[in-house]
C-alpha cells in the first residue's frame, strides 16, 4: 500500500555524478514529496527541513542503533564495534554523550583557545612566507586540524597520518559498498587497529581530552570497557568533518569577496560565517535512521525496520526554510541548520569545530585582505561528506 | 541536544492531569497546549515549575523518558514550605498553563551492573524512572523505600510490578530503614542512589563512608548546611564582557549584585541546588556554597554558582 502512495526514484544519490553535485538531485527529492522511496537500496528518503529536523528529534521511532549507515545491524554485523554515540539509543547513549558533551562544552574549551590562536598565527605566517599562493586543502584546512587537534586529544606524534585515510573510509563505510569502499576496504583493518591503539589509558597524554574520558570512568560515570570507545569517537568523527567545514567556510570566503572585507571589518561574524557554511555547503550530507514500528510522515508510512536516509544538505537549502539558500550570506541567521545534526546525536564537537575556525579565520582575516580563487578546483568524493580534494588559492 | 530544541524557561505547559499519590501527595502530567514534543531527559532529570504566583521549585521527573508529549512530577505538600507546594496542592488545577524550565540533570544514571537505590518519602521521584532504566538495561538492582506511613508512600502500585526487588519499608511499622543492613560490606561495581529528606541522606553518607569514592550519588532538594563565608568583607566582581565592576557586601548575593549592573543571569531555586545560574569564573577564587559541584569540580575553580556561592579572593572575572 504504501508504495503506492509513495514517490519512487532510482537515482543513486551516491553515485559520482551527485557526489559531484548534489543540489540538482536534492531539489528534486524535495519537490517529490515529504519521503521518497530510493528503489536501488530500498531505503526511505527525507529531503525536507520539516521532516528532516523531526525526524532527528525522534529518538523514539528514528533508532541509531541500528546503524546510522546503509548497514542495518539488526540483519548486518557492524564492519566495527558500533560507536557508543553515534551508533547507540538512549538509555545506553546517556552516559558516554554526557561524558562527552561535558568535557567538549564551550566551559572547557577556554583553555585551548589561547594556544589554537598562537598554532593558527604561526600556521599563516609561514604559508604566507612561502609565497601568496597555495591549495588552502591540504594548507590549511587539513594542517589547522592536525595541528591542534590530536594534541587536545592527547595522542602521540606517531602515526598521525593515519587520521585522515581512517576517518575518509569511516564516512564512505556510511554509505553502500561501492566504488569508494572498495579502493579503501584493503586497509581498513590497519587502520583501524591503529585507531583502537591510539584510545587506551597508557598511550594518551595525562591532561587531554583523552584522558579526562578515563578520569570519567575513574568517577564511575562510564565504565572502563566504554573510555576507549569514547575517545575513538572523537577520531573518528572530529577531524575530517572539521577539515571539510573549514576547506568549505574557505571556499565561500574565495568565491564571496564582499563577505570576506566584511568578515575582515567585523572580525566577530567569524562564529556565524562558520555556520553558515556550514549550512551552505553542509560538510556532513546524510545520515541514516532506522524506524523502530512503522512510522507515519505526512501521508507515508515507513515499515518497521526500514532504513531511512535523512538529507542533513538538502534541508539546509530546503526553499520552504529559508530565504534564498543557495546564497552564502553572513547576514543571514543560521540558527537551525542540521549541519550539526540535531536532537541527541548531534554532533557533541560542534564547539570544537568552532573555536578551530574561528582562531584560524580570525589570523588569516587579519594579515589576508583579499583570497580568491586561483587555478581549478576538484571535489573528492565520499559517501557521506560534501568535501574538497583541492582549492587553489591567491591571497593578497 | 542544543539549549535551541530545549524547553525552556518560560515555557508554558498545560496540567492535563492531576492526581493524587498517596496522602500529601499529588502527581501533575504536563504537555504542551498544542501537543508539541517536549525536550528530551535523562532519569534524574529534574524540571522548574514557574507558578503563576511568582514561586519557582524544582521537581524531579518521574515519567515515561519515551513519552515525549508528557512530563509527569510528584509533589508533596510541605506544611513548613515557602508556599510552592501549597499553591500546587490548593490552586493549581487540570488545564491550568505552567511555566517550565529545564529538563536539567544533577543526578544522573552511571552505568553499573548493580544499584541499590534509597529513597525517603518524595525522594522516589526521580528513582523511579532510575529503576525502570536499570530493568531496561538488565542490571541487577534492588530499591530500599522508607517513608512514615504506607498511606504517604506513592507509586507503590507501580513499584510493585517489580517483586521482591523492591522493599518497601514504612517507619511505623519497620522502623527507620536500616542501613547498615541494606548496604552491607564496602564493595566494588554497586552504584547507590540515595534521595530523600536530609537526615536520611546525611546517614547514607556516613554508612558510605568506607566504600569506594564515587559509589555514593546523592540528590539534594534541600541546600546543604554550609559554614559562614571564607571572607567577610566585600569583594569585586568583574564582568569580562562589559568591563564592569561591581562591589559585593556581606550582605549580598553576586547573582543580585551583577543583576543590578544591568547583566541579566537566569536563575531559579535562589540556594544552590538546582545549577541555573552556573557561570564562568575567569579569575580569583570562588568560595563554592552550593549542594551540587563535586570536589573535583570545586578545585577547578573554574565555575560558580552566582545565587550562593561567593568569593575567596579580592577580585572575581566571571564570563558575563
Amino acid at each position: 500500500m504504501t508504495a503506492t502512495l509513495l514517490p519512487t526514484s532510482d537515482a543513486d544519490p551516491f553515485g559520482p555524478e551527485v557526489l559531484e553535485d548534489p543540489l540538482p538531485f536534492h531539489a528534486d527529492l524535495r519537490d517529490a514529496g515529504p519521503v521518497v522511496h530510493l528503489s536501488r537500496y530500498d531505503v526511505y528518503a527525507m529531503g525536507r527541513y520539516e521532516h528532516v529536523h523531526a525526524a532527528l528529534r525522534d529518538w523514539q521511532g528514528f533508532q541509531s542503533g541500528a546503524g546510522v549507515g546503509l548497514s542495518n545491524f539488526r540483519t548486518e554485523p557492524p564492519w566495527r564495534p558500533p560507536s557508543l554515540l553515534l551508533e547507540s539509543d538512549p538509555p545506553r547513549h546517556d552516559a558516554p554523550r554526557r561524558v562527552l558533551a561535558g568535557i567538549l562544552a564551550p566551559r572547557e574549551l577556554r583553555r585551548l583557545r589561547e594556544r589554537w590562536s598562537a598554532v593558527a598565527d604561526e600556521l599563516v605566517d609561514a604559508l604566507l612566507a612561502a609565497g601568496d599562493e597555495f591549495d588552502a586543502v591540504p594548507k590549511l584546512a587539513e594542517a589547522f586540524p592536525l595541528r591542534v587537534f590530536p594534541d587536545a586529544v592527547g595522542i602521540p606524534d606517531e602515526g598521525r597520518e593515519n587520521l585522515l585515510p581512517y576517518g575518509d573510509f569511516l564516512f564512505n563505510a556510511f554509505g553502500p559498498h561501492n566504488d569508494l569502499v572498495a579502493a579503501a576496504a584493503h586497509r581498513a583493518p590497519e587502520l583501524g587497529a591503529w585507531v583502537n591503539a591510539q584510545c587506551a589509558r597508557d598511550v594518551l597524554a595525562p591532561d587531554g581530552f583523552g584522558a579526562r574520558i578515563w578520569a570519567a570512568a575513574d568517577r564511575g560515570e562510564i565504565t572502563a570497557e566504554q573510555a576507549p570507545l569514547v575517545v575513538r569517537s572523537l577520531l573518528s568523527a572530529g577531524v575530517d568533518t572539521t577539515v571539510q567545514a573549514l576547506a568549505t567556510v574557505l571556499h565561500a570566503f574565495a568565491t564571496h569577496p564582499e563577505h570576506w572585507r566584511r568578515l575582515r571589518a567585523e572580525p566577530q561574524l567569524a562564529r556565524v560565517a562558520f555556520d553558515e557554511a556550514i549550512r551552505w555547503g553542509s560538510p556532513v550530507q546524510t545520515f541514516f535512521r532506522t524506524a523502530t514500528t512503522d512510522v507515519r510522515v505526512g501521508d507515508a508510512v515507513i515499515p518497521d525496520g526500514k532504513k531511512i536516509l535523512m538529507f542533513l544538505a538538502s534541508a539546509n537549502h530546503d526553499p520552504r526554510r529559508w530565504t534564498d539558500p543557495e546564497a552564502f550570506d553572513l547576514s543571514r541567521d543560521p540558527s537551525g541548520h542540521l549541519g550539526f545534526g540535531f536532537g541527541i546525536h548531534q554532533c557533541v564537537g560542534q564547539h570544537v569545530a568552532r573555536l578551530e575556525a574561528e582562531c584560524l579565520l580570525d589570523a588569516l582575516a587579519r594579515r589576508v585582505a583579499t583570497i580568491e580563487i586561483a587555478g581549478p578546483t576538484r571535489r573528492h568524493h565520499n559517501n557521506t561528506m560534501r568535501a574538497w580534494g583541492s582549492l587553489p588559492m591567491r591571497v593578497g | 541536544m542544543t539549549a535551541a530544541d530545549a524547553t525552556r524557561a518560560g515555557d508554558a505547559l498545560r496540567v492535563t492531569a492531576k492526581d493524587v499519590a498517596a496522602d500529601g501527595v499529588v502527581v501533575l502530567t504536563l504537555a504542551h497546549p498544542g501537543g508539541a514534543r517536549l525536550a528530551d531527559w535523562t532519569p534524574g532529570a529534574h524540571i522548574d515549575l514557574h507558578l503563576p504566583d511568582g514561586t519557582t521549585r524544582q521537581y524531579s521527573l518521574c515519567g515515561d523518558r519515551f513519552d515525549a508529549r508528557t512530563y509527569r512530577v510528584g509533589v508533596l505538600r510541605e506544611p513548613a514550605g515557602r508556599g510552592g507546594s501549597a499553591y500546587v496542592h490548593d490552586v493549581l488545577a487540570v488545564g491550568d498553563v505552567v511555566g517550565v524550565g529545564g529538563p536539567r540533570n544533577n543526578f544522573p544514571l552511571v552505568p553499573s551492573e548493580r544499584y541499590l537505590f534509597v529513597a525517603g518519602g518524595i525522594g522516589i521521584t526521580p528513582l523511579l524512572p532510575m529503576v525502570r532504566q536499570a530493568d531496561l538495561l538488565g542490571a541487577d538492582w534492588t530499591l530500599v523505600y522508607g517513608g512514615r506511613r504506607r498511606g504517604s508512600m506513592a507509586f507503590l502500585d507501580e513499584l510493585e510490578s517489580h517483586g521482591d526487588r523492591v522493599h518497601v519499608l514504612p517507619e511505623d511499622r519497620h522502623g527507620r530503614l536500616d542501613l547498615p543492613r541494606w548496604l552491607g560490606e564496602p564493595r566494588e561495581g554497586v552504584a547507590v542512589y540515595c534521595c530523600g529528606p536530609g537526615p536520611l541522606l546525611d546517614a547514607v553518607e556516613s554508612a558510605c563512608a568506607g566504600w569506594p569514592e564515587h559509589a555514593l550519588r546523592t540528590e539534594r532538594f534541600v541546600a546543604r548546611e554550609q559554614g559562614a563565608p571564607v571572607r567577610d568583607r566585600p569583594f569585586d566582581v568583574v564582568l569580562a564582557r562589559t568591563g564592569a565592576t561591581v562591589s559585593v557586601g556581606p550582605d549580598r548575593t553576586v547573582l543580585d549584585a551583577v543583576r543590578d549592573a544591568g547583566v541579566d543571569v537566569l536563575s531559579s531555586c535562589r540556594q544552590g541546588t538546582c545549577g541555573t545560574c552556573e557561570t564562568e569564573v575567569l579569575e580569583g577564587t570562588p568560595d563554592h556554597r552550593d549542594s551540587l559541584l563535586r570536589d573535583d569540580e570545586r578545585a577547578a575553580g573554574d565555575c560558580m554558582f552566582l545565587c550562593v556561592s561567593r568569593s575567596c579572593s579580592d577580585r572575581l572575572v566571571l564570563d558575563l
